[in-house]
C-alpha cells in the first residue's frame, strides 16, 4: 500500500471495493476541498450582484452570468496599474535575485574559499529569517533612503528573502555538475568568469528556470512588505491592492474582489502550469538538500 | 559572491540588528528612539493582549501544523500510489500552495461570510443548522476558521514534499518485510515511517516557521479581531508598529519571536545532520 513499484505488483491483493473506500475516496475528499476555493471564486466573479444576495437561489451555478465585476475592475479601478507594478516589481527582483544568486552560489561551491561551507550554511539560515519580523527595520531604512512609496522599495528588498533561497538551491544544482568539465576548461586557459558562464550556466539551465520561477512566484505573493512600504494606490501591488483598495468601508463589492483575487491569482496559475515539474524539483530539492 | 554578501548584509543582516536595537528604545514613527532597556518588554509582558496573542500564535501554529502533518502525509500516502492522471493530480494538489495567499484568503473571506457563506447555506438546507454560522464573529469560532485556512494552503506543500520523500524510498523494503509477514499498517509504522523521519523533521520545521510567523491570512481574514482573539505576534506587531505608530514596541514584539525560530531552526540542523548519519552510516 506504500508505493508504487510495490502496490503494482500487490494491487491483486485489495479487492476493488476496498480500493475505493481506501483510495478514491479520500483522494477525491482532498481535490473537493482543495479546488473549492477556486470554484467559489470563479463563481463569484461572474455571478451578478442580485444573485450573489439571494439566498434562496442555488449558490453553486449561475443563472444569469455577467462580466460587469471585469468591466468595472478593469475599466474603472487602478486594477490594470496594479497588475503591471506587481509585473515590475516580480520580474526586476526576480532578476536580480538570480544574478546575484548565482555569483554567490558558484563561490560557495565552487571557489571553495575558507569558511565557504559556513557561508553556505548561513545562507540556508537567511532563508529562515521571516519577513515578519524584518519588516520594521526595513521600514525605516526605506524611509531614510527615500524610497518609501516607490517600486524601488518592493525591488530592493524582495531579494531578501529571494537571494538565499536561489543560491540555496542553485548550490545544490551546481553540485551535480561534474568538477571534470571545468578542469578540461581551466587547462584550455578558461577564465573563472568564462567557466561560469559557458560552462555552468549552460549546464544549470534547469535549475535557473527552478529557482526563478520560484523567485517569481514568491515576489509575487509577497503581502507584508508591500503593505508597509508602499501606500498610495498607484504602486500597490496587486495582492494589497485588491485587499485595501476595492473595500469601501462596509460595503464588500464581492463580485470584484473575486474577480480581482482570480485575475491576480491566473498569471502565477498559468506559470505554474508550464513549469510543474520545475517547481516542484526546486520545492522538493530545497527541502531535501 | 559579493553582489549577493552585499545585499544580504545591508537588508538582512543590518536590519536584523536594526531591528533588536529597535526592540530596546521608545522609537514612533517620525522621531529617533531613545534607549528604554527592556521597557518595552516589561510593558508587553504585562500587555493582556500581547499575551492573548502569544497563546493565539502558539495555539495557531501547534493545531494547524499537527493538523498540515497528519493531512498532508495522509495525501502523500494516497498519491504515492498507482493512480489514474497522477501527474495532472499532483501538480493540481499543490494549486492552493502557489496562488498568492492574500487572494484566496479573499475567498475564504467570502466563503465565511456572515449572512451569505456558502457553507450555512449548505448546512441549512441539510437541515443541520438553523442559523447562519458567523463564522469570524466568535472568538473561538475565528480561530478555528483561520485555523482552517492555514491548514488547507499548507497541505500541498507538506504532501508533495513528503511524497518526494517516499518515492526514495526503496520497495526492496517493502518487499523484504511483506515476506515477513508484515501488514501494510506495520509496514507504514515501521518502515515508512522511519525512513521518512528525516525529511519530516525538515518539511514540518519549514511548516511551523511559516506558520508561526503566518502574516496574511490573519491580516485578510480577522485583522487580528474578534475581541483579538486571532491576533497573531506579526499582526499585532504590524499593528502596534506601523498603524500605531509605536515602532519600538513592534520591534520588540518581533524580537519575541525570535527564540521559538531559533528554536525550530536548530531542530531542522539536528534533524539534517541525522540525515547525513543515515546517508553515510546505512546503505542506500
Amino acid at each position: 500500500m506504500s508505493d508504487k513499484h510495490d502496490t503494482r505488483g500487490m494491487e491483486y491483493l485489495q479487492s476493488l471495493p476496498r480500493r475505493w473506500v481506501t483510495l478514491y475516496v479520500p483522494l477525491a475528499v482532498f481535490l473537493f476541498v482543495l479546488l473549492f476555493p477556486f470554484y467559489w471564486m470563479v463563481m463569484t466573479s461572474f455571478k451578478p450582484n442580485e444573485e450573489l444576495v439571494s439566498r434562496a437561489a442555488n449558490p453553486f451555478w449561475i443563472v444569469h452570468p455577467t462580466l460587469a465585476h471585469f468591466e468595472k475592475l478593469l475599466f474603472r479601478t487602478d486594477y490594470p496599474l496594479w497588475l503591471w507594478n506587481t509585473i515590475v516589481v516580480s520580474v526586476v527582483a526576480t532578476f536580480l535575485s538570480l544574478f546575484a544568486a548565482v555569483l554567490a552560489a558558484y563561490a560557495i561551491e565552487r571557489l571553495r574559499f575558507r569558511g565557504s561551507r559556513e557561508v553556505g550554511l548561513s545562507i540556508f539560515f537567511a532563508y529562515l529569517v521571516p519577513p515578519s519580523i524584518l519588516f520594521i527595520p526595513l521600514a525605516l531604512m526605506v524611509f531614510k533612503l527615500g524610497l518609501f512609496d516607490t517600486r524601488w522599495a518592493l525591488i530592493l528588498t524582495y531579494p531578501t528573502f529571494l537571494v538565499p533561497f536561489c543560491t540555496w538551491l542553485l548550490m545544490g544544482y551546481f553540485r551535480t555538475i561534474p568538477y571534470e568539465l571545468e578542469e578540461c576548461a581551466l587547462i584550455d586557459g578558461a577564465t573563472r568568469w568564462q567557466i561560469l558562464v559557458k560552462i555552468m550556466l549552460p549546464l544549470a539551465v534547469p535549475g535557473l528556470i527552478s529557482a526563478g520561477i520560484f523567485a517569481f512566484t514568491l515576489s509575487w505573493n509577497e503581502f507584508i512588505y508591500a503593505l508597509t512600504f508602499v501606500s498610495s494606490s498607484e504602486t500597490k501591488t496587486v495582492s494589497v491592492a485588491v485587499i485595501t483598495e476595492l473595500v469601501e468601508g462596509d460595503i464588500y463589492h464581492w463580485g470584484s474582489l473575486m474577480a480581482g483575487a482570480l485575475l491576480g491569482s491566473v498569471p502565477v496559475a498559468v506559470l505554474y502550469s508550464f513549469f510543474v515539474e520545475y517547481y516542484v524539483s526546486g520545492m522538493t530539492g530545497a527541502v531535501k538538500e | 559572491m559579493l553582489p549577493a554578501g552585499a545585499l544580504l548584509l545591508v537588508f538582512l543582516t543590518y536590519p536584523l540588528a536594526l531591528g533588536t536595537w529597535l526592540g530596546f528604545t521608545d522609537a514612533k514613527i517620525g522621531r529617533p528612539g531613545e534607549w528604554v532597556g527592556l521597557e518595552n518588554f516589561q510593558f508587553l509582558v504585562g500587555d493582556s493582549v500581547a499575551r492573548l496573542s502569544l497563546f493565539n500564535t502558539l495555539f495557531y501554529t501547534v493545531v494547524a501544523s499537527a493538523l498540515k502533518f497528519v493531512l498532508g502525509l495522509w495525501l502523500a500516502l494516497l498519491l504515492n500510489q498507482h493512480l489514474p492522471f497522477k501527474s495532472l493530480i499532483r501538480a493540481v494538489v499543490l494549486l492552493p500552495f502557489i496562488v498568492p495567499t492574500a487572494l484566496s484568503a479573499i475567498a475564504f473571506w467570502w466563503i465565511y461570510d456572515s449572512q451569505f457563506s456558502v457553507v450555512s447555506w449548505a448546512l441549512e438546507r441539510l437541515g443541520l443548522i438553523h442559523e447562519y454560522i458567523d463564522f469570524l464573529g466568535e472568538p473561538w469560532l475565528a480561530r478555528l476558521s483561520v485555523i482552517a485556512a492555514n491548514i488547507w494552503r499548507g497541505v500541498p506543500f507538506v504532501a508533495i514534499s513528503l511524497l518526494a520523500g517516499l518515492q526514495t524510498i526503496s520497495p526492496s523494503l517493502y518487499e523484504a518485510s511483506s515476506i515477513d509477514g508484515a501488514t501494510p499498517w506495520q509496514q507504514f509504522w515501521h518502515v515508512t515511517l522511519p525512513m521518512l523521519t528525516p525529511i519530516i523533521a525538515v518539511v514540518m520545521t519549514f511548516s511551523v516557521l511559516f506558520t508561526f510567523t503566518d502574516f496574511q491570512l490573519i491580516y485578510v481574514l480577522t485583522r487580528g479581531g474578534p475581541l483579538n482573539a486571532t491576533h497573531l505576534m506579526a499582526t499585532l506587531s504590524f499593528q502596534r508598529g506601523i498603524p500605531g505608530g509605536a515602532i519600538g514596541e513592534g520591534a520588540a514584539l518581533a524580537m519575541l519571536m525570535v527564540p521559538f525560530l531559533l528554536a525550530a531552526i536548530l531542530f531542522s540542523y539536528f534533524g539534517l545532520q541525522r540525515r547525513a548519519w543515515q546517508q553515510g552510516g546505512g546503505d542506500k
